[in-house]
């Protein structure tokens, strides 16, 4: 059965090779991509199932037992994680289908997509931490052609930028993993952690812990997030929506995973990741408060949304853990939903100053009332899905005692309801500048994944019950021996 | 023979890091070209170096080298080729569109669209 998460990586990379050579038939691309990812879903709650029963599936490529050999490691933290990413991809595919057709389809969007995936779940899969490292590059080098499609003359510019800071930290990685290959001797995730526990306190492993520290920061956004704004504001609708809302969760998904199986030793690293989010979350409070560009301000949300999430990785106990991978899916939808919006907002209006836009509750109302419901979600309001992750993290910092971060939690969730609030009353309430015969018209087909992903975010803010037994398992992550025994104790 | 590979790996790092800190787009993409030549030594001095002979003679060879760090160079340098063929023709682009190749004119104002 564990075969099957082979499927993950192989079946986006084989259609999305086969679809190059149907770069003329834009219909039969966009329904074969969005049918692939739905399958993948499909396959996705499947396994889900199984590892509920069963525990943590794997898969040994060539069928070398570990240590050695490369791996795939399906739990339940990660497989949530990709029944995510593919629930967004359909969403954000469906977008693209259903709205009148772009240029940039035509050179090669939906492969690119579909490449963009198999890295994501790639990265969420593997247990060898090389092959996170190719599977990070696969996933980059399909965004670094994806942030230049579209036309646009900012985006070359940014997309330098981009690219330069990407292969920078991509350097730092292979340096990391170069100083661990050379000082525990293994590659296996596993392996290694059992090899840090049993070596103590090494000063080298901690230069190498810093190592990674800073590059899955850089990929992240945590307090290395200046790259962030410029290169997911210039980028058209869907591919900033996919950006924003699934590549930064792949480096604090690594995050995640080093920092508590391989370094969760001593208190240097938890302070240290604590200092950082905090001043990741004062940096994109200001960011998304300060900016009149509605695509800033979402960009700023997305790095306030991040330092949040480390704060509750810093925080490290079970309630924060649990909280943050509720935040984690929480905010992969609405960010999603949020970059959508406003790619429209700014399609309707050609405008991305929040000046220059006023009244359009009454030209467009769906529109309208869909960003509100963003808006709360974003801002953690019940019954939407962001309350259940604030309020977990938020206990959990109350029970260690970090008053600190929690403060800055809150703080920071009112920046984004003031930040969202201040696009939602200027932009949608007041005078009506657009007359009925002048506006734009918004097709219902393009409203359409709009309104699902609200709906998304709504169901899963009223269904906590049922998301939470498996939010709990992933929340298992506490105690890596549970991973390390799934992998190296025997078949 | 390791320690005058790292200091090699360290001279390497230090005019990738001077090229990439200049202005010129060419220079940069130079930079990040030398700084993975930089990082691949590091692996394989990370294996060790001059210590057996060919990897994999069968199973009762005496003195065998670490076939990993070549593996994983292989991968790092195919990947590096990629990104760095990949940025030329994006330096080249946006030489096109702006007519420059200074970091320093490609900042952007926050007027723009």
């Amino acid at each position: 059965m564990s075969n099957s998460l082979v499927f993950f990586m192989v079946i986006p990379i084989v259609v999305g090779i086969i679809l190059i050579f149907f770069r003329e038939s834009p219909k039969l691309q966009s329904w074969a991509s969005i049918g692939v990812v739905t399958a993948l879903f499909g396959l996705g709650l499947y396994l889900l199932q199984e590892v509920r029963t069963q525990g943590i599936l794997r898969l040994d490529f060539g069928g070398w037992e570990p240590p050695f050999g490369i791996l795939f490691v399906a739990d339940t933290f990660s497989l949530l994680l990709i029944l995510t990413t593919l629930l967004v991809t359909i969403i954000c595919l469906l977008y693209v289908a259903l709205s009148p057709r772009d240029r940039m389809i035509n050179y090669y969007f939906y492969p690119l997509v579909l490449f963009l995936n198999a890295g994501i779940i790639g990265s969420y899969l593997t247990g060898d931490i090389f092959n996170l490292f190719v599977c990070f590059e696969v996933m980059l080098l399909s965004s670094y052609v994806l942030i230049t499609l579209g036309g646009n003359r900012i985006q070359l510019r940014e997309a330098m930028k981009y690219v330069t800071i990407n292969i920078v930290s991509s350097w730092f990685f292979l340096v990391g993993i170069a100083f661990l290959y050379g000082s525990v001797g293994t590659l296996n995730m596993a392996h290694i952690a059992q090899r840090v526990a049993e070596s103590g306190s090494d000063p080298l492993l901690t230069v190498v812990s810093i190592v990674f520290l800073t590059v899955f920061s850089l990929k992240a956004g945590l307090l290395l997030y200046v790259w962030l704004p410029g290169s997911y504001s210039s980028t058209p609708t869907v591919t900033s929506a996919l950006f924003g809302a699934l590549l930064t969760k792949v480096g604090v998904y690594a995050l995640f995973r080093v920092f508590t199986l391989i370094f969760n030793e001593g208190t240097l690293l938890p302070t240290f990741i604590a200092i950082m989010a905090g001043l990741t979350l004062i940096g994109g409070s200001l960011g998304a408060v300060a900016y009149t560009d509605i695509r800033k301000i979402a960009a700023y949300n997305v790095v306030i949304a991040v330092g949040f999430m480390l704060a509750g990785l810093s925080i490290g106990n079970t309630l924060a853990i649990e909280g943050t991978i509720f935040y984690i899916l929480h905010d992969m939808f609405a960010k999603a939903l949020l970059f959508l919006l406003i790619g429209t907002m700014i399609f309707l209006t050609n405008k991305v100053h929040i000046h220059e836009m006023s009244g359009l509750l009454k030209n467009y109302p769906t529109l309208g009332w869909t960003f509100f419901i963003v808006v709360l979600s974003l801002a953690g309001i019940p019954p939407f899905s962001g309350f259940m992750g604030k309020l977990l993290v938020i206990e959990g910092a109350l029970e260690n005692g970090s008053y600190v971060l929690l403060a800055l939690a809150i703080a920071s969730s009112l920046a984004v309801l003031y930040s969202l609030l201040r696009i939602f009353s200027q932009c949608f309430w007041g005078e009506t500048i657009i007359s009925a015969e002048e506006q734009r018209p918004l097709p219902v087909m393009r409203l359409l994944p709009l309104v699902v992903l609200a709906g998304i975010t709504l169901a899963l803010g009223l269904g906590v019950e049922v998301v939470a037994p498996y939010v709990q398992a992933a929340a298992s992550l506490l105690d890596p021996s549970t991973y390390i025994n799934a992998v190296l104790g025997g078949t | 023979m390791e320690s005058i590979i790292i200091v090699l790996v360290g001279i390497l790092t230090s005019v990738a890091i001077y090229l990439l800190l200049s202005k010129n787009l060419i220079r940069i993409i130079l930079g990040t070209a030398i700084l993975s030549h930089a990082v691949h030594l590091l692996i394989l001095t990370m294996g060790g170096l001059k210590s057996g002979t060919v990897p994999l003679l069968g199973e009762n060879a005496e003195r065998y080298i670490d076939a990993l760090p070549q593996a994983l160079i292989l991968t790092a340098i195919v990947i590096s080729f990629a990104v760095t063929a990949f940025i030329l023709v994006l330096a080249y682009r946006v030489y096109q569109e702006y007519g420059t190749d200074r970091m320093d004119e490609l900042r952007g104002s926050n007027d723009e669209q």
